[in-house]
């Protein structure tokens, strides 16, 4: 039965991704994308002569050059021709690296500000209105601000993934430690168990499920923001790479890294899930 | 057992005064409590909802202050919790990311910070083996029945050796026939250990069967402890045949007559008065008072429970 419907639901899901590379390739077939009266008068007013030479390598591939420069790319990931021409893994990199510092940081003061927050119902209501207040900001509207005040890019840009990630990992830890059942915290007083091993053998693991879930979140939206923070700061990382790719107008590689960044940030939930179901327990 | 009259030795544990009230436009929940504890006795407290018992037992316990009076246990003033006043909670409260061992081993680490992880595993597998659970060790609670975690919780709370224990209506979530059969366990393992026990319960069986003292609580607010019932039942009483004894009718309608009818009369008769130790009975051994045969759609009713 449950195979079954596994079965039946990945036999769905190739069926559905054939429809749509037969739909990317009737929509692209050659000589389609010159026709027309629209692109002739938009040529004319590009000053251009219409119907000339508009058959482009650049624009819309089909799935068959996709595939090709698809392959090219992941062949080749790491290679460095200049500050322009760089390997998608090496943009992957440099993206993952900034993302990755400043989640670290976010981490490393989300979950022991949280910690004592959740402790205290007084800090908790104290601090409420400042995560209120600051929780729904763009994390890109902080951008200006940081490069003011940090002046290089490169770091305001970590700080960007800082400010975005540290909410939902601050929140869900204070909501995760405020929650720890009232019955094993006594377990914890009539022990006499100190507030070190209290801390970390009793209320870090009956919270962990919900500081996961923040954490999962976080990396979530971290993932989303370093797109646009590089797109912003140039210079290297996969948003860059985008909007570099699309001042070139070259539409396959643009859809490529697009690709690539669904792969990533799949892989990095797959990752939060698996800690999510090692730390779950169930009452 | 039943030193209660002798102004012998100072008793174990002491409360005197004891009154708790939550909000101050509101009576309190109970005043004036008065009794104390011997070492070795087994106490039942049996009571209507709302009478603080638990309130009292989470203040012997210092989980909770109350707003007068106070307890002394062996000579010195409880203030917050202590190894030595082990809970068994009435939810079990076993931690469900670690198994059954683990969670025993965390409560015997607490005691004894020095020892080894063997003498801790051995120490823990001795108490769980008591219960009855060897087999269950590496389980988590998860996977066990409502009657095994609190079999758990039991081999947890004896595992601290504390000198006192308190356990607030430890079977109440369980069916009839898992009660009995951890009422029996329970019982064996007192008699061998000999640990002074404050227990809370609704059932009267299990009051009788267990208890040396039953302290009844009159309805609250403003209850109190109106009577402290000696049972005199030889204490090789077992479930199976404690029913023939006839001083089991005597002691179990008195219990039922002050839950149906008295613990509502007491509360009305006024707040009671500052000092002194209920009155203390011992009704099975009477041959006047209450009528001494059993109804007999209360007998029937009984084995089945029982």
């Amino acid at each position: 039965m449950n195979t079954s419907i596994r079965l039946k639901a990945a036999l769905l899901s190739c069926v559905m991704l054939l429809v749509l590379l037969m739909v990317w390739q009737a929509a692209t077939r050659p000589g389609q994308q010159a026709a027309g009266a629209v692109d002739d008068e938009y040529a004319l007013l590009m000053g251009q002569a219409a119907g000339g030479a508009s058959e482009t390598v650049n624009g819309m591939p089909t799935p068959t050059q996709f595939a090709t420069l698809a392959w090219r790319q992941i062949s080749d990931p790491f290679y460095d021709n200049g500050p322009n021409d760089k390997g998608i893994g090496i943009q992957l990199a440099h993206s993952l690296a900034r993302v990755g510092l400043g989640y670290l940081i976010a981490a490393l003061v989300a979950i022991p500000l949280g910690f004592v927050i959740g402790m205290s119902p007084l800090l908790y209501k104290a601090f409420d209105p400042f995560i209120q207040l600051l929780k729904p900001i763009s994390p890109l509207a902080w951008m200006p601000i940081a490069l003011y005040t940090i002046k290089d890019s490169t770091t305001s840009a970590i700080f960007v993934i800082f400010i975005c990630s540290v909410w939902p990992m601050l929140i869900n830890t204070a909501f995760g430690v405020a929650g720890v059942r009232r019955d094993w915290l006594n377990v914890a007083r009539t022990l006499e168990v100190g507030p070190l091993r209290k801390a970390f053998r009793v209320i870090l693991p009956a919270a962990a499920p919900t500081i996961i879930t923040g954490m999962r979140i976080s990396m979530g939206i971290a993932w989303l923001v370093i797109v646009a923070a590089e797109m912003l700061i140039g210079g290297t990382g996969i948003g860059y790479f985008v909007w570099n790719e699309w001042n070139n107008l070259s539409l396959g590689n643009v859809i490529f890294a697009v690709l690539m960044i669904g792969v990533i940030g799949m892989l990095l939930d797959l990752l939060f899930a698996a800690l999510q179901r090692k730390v779950t327990y169930v009452e | 057992m039943s030193n209660e009259t002798h102004p012998q030795a100072v008793p174990f544990i002491k409360v005197e005064g004891l009154g708790k009230r939550y909000r101050d436009d509101q009576p309190p929940v109970f005043e004036n409590i008065n009794f104390s504890i011997q070492q070795g006795e087994f106490i039942c407290v049996i009571g209507h909802s709302g009478c603080g018992k638990s309130t009292i037992l989470n203040v012997l316990a210092g989980l909770e202050e109350a707003t007068s009076g106070g307890v002394v246990m062996a000579g010195k003033e409880i203030a917050g919790p202590s190894l030595d006043r082990g809970v068994v909670f009435q939810s079990h409260a076993l931690l469900p990311w670690l198994t059954v061992e683990q969670n025993i081993a965390f409560a015997v680490r607490s005691r004894h910070p020095r020892w080894s992880r063997r003498q801790i595993a051995e120490h823990g597998a001795r108490f769980l083996e008591m219960v009855g659970l060897a087999a269950a060790a590496r389980k988590k609670p998860s996977e066990l029945s409502g009657g095994m975690k609190q079999r758990v919780g039991i081999a947890r709370a004896f595992a601290v050796e504390p000198k006192m224990l308190l356990m607030d209506e430890p079977f109440g979530a369980l069916d009839a026939l898992t009660r009995g059969v951890i009422q029996s366990e329970l019982l064996k393992i007192c008699e061998a250990t000999r640990q002074t026990v404050f227990m809370i319960t609704h059932d009267v069986d299990e009051a009788i069967l267990l208890a040396d003292k039953i302290m009844l609580m009159s309805n609250g607010p403003q209850a109190r402890v109106a009577e402290i019932v000696i049972n005199t039942l030889p204490r090789t009483r077992t479930r199976e045949t404690m029913h023939h004894d006839p001083q089991f009718y005597r002691i179990r309608n008195h219990l039922v007559d002050f839950l149906v009818h008295r613990s509502k009369v007491i509360q009305q008769s006024g707040p009671a008065a500052s000092g002194g130790e209920p009155l203390v009975v011992r009704p099975g051994l009477e041959d006047d008072g209450p009528p001494p045969g059993p109804d007999q759609p209360q007998s029937s009713r009984m084995r089945v429970v029982a």
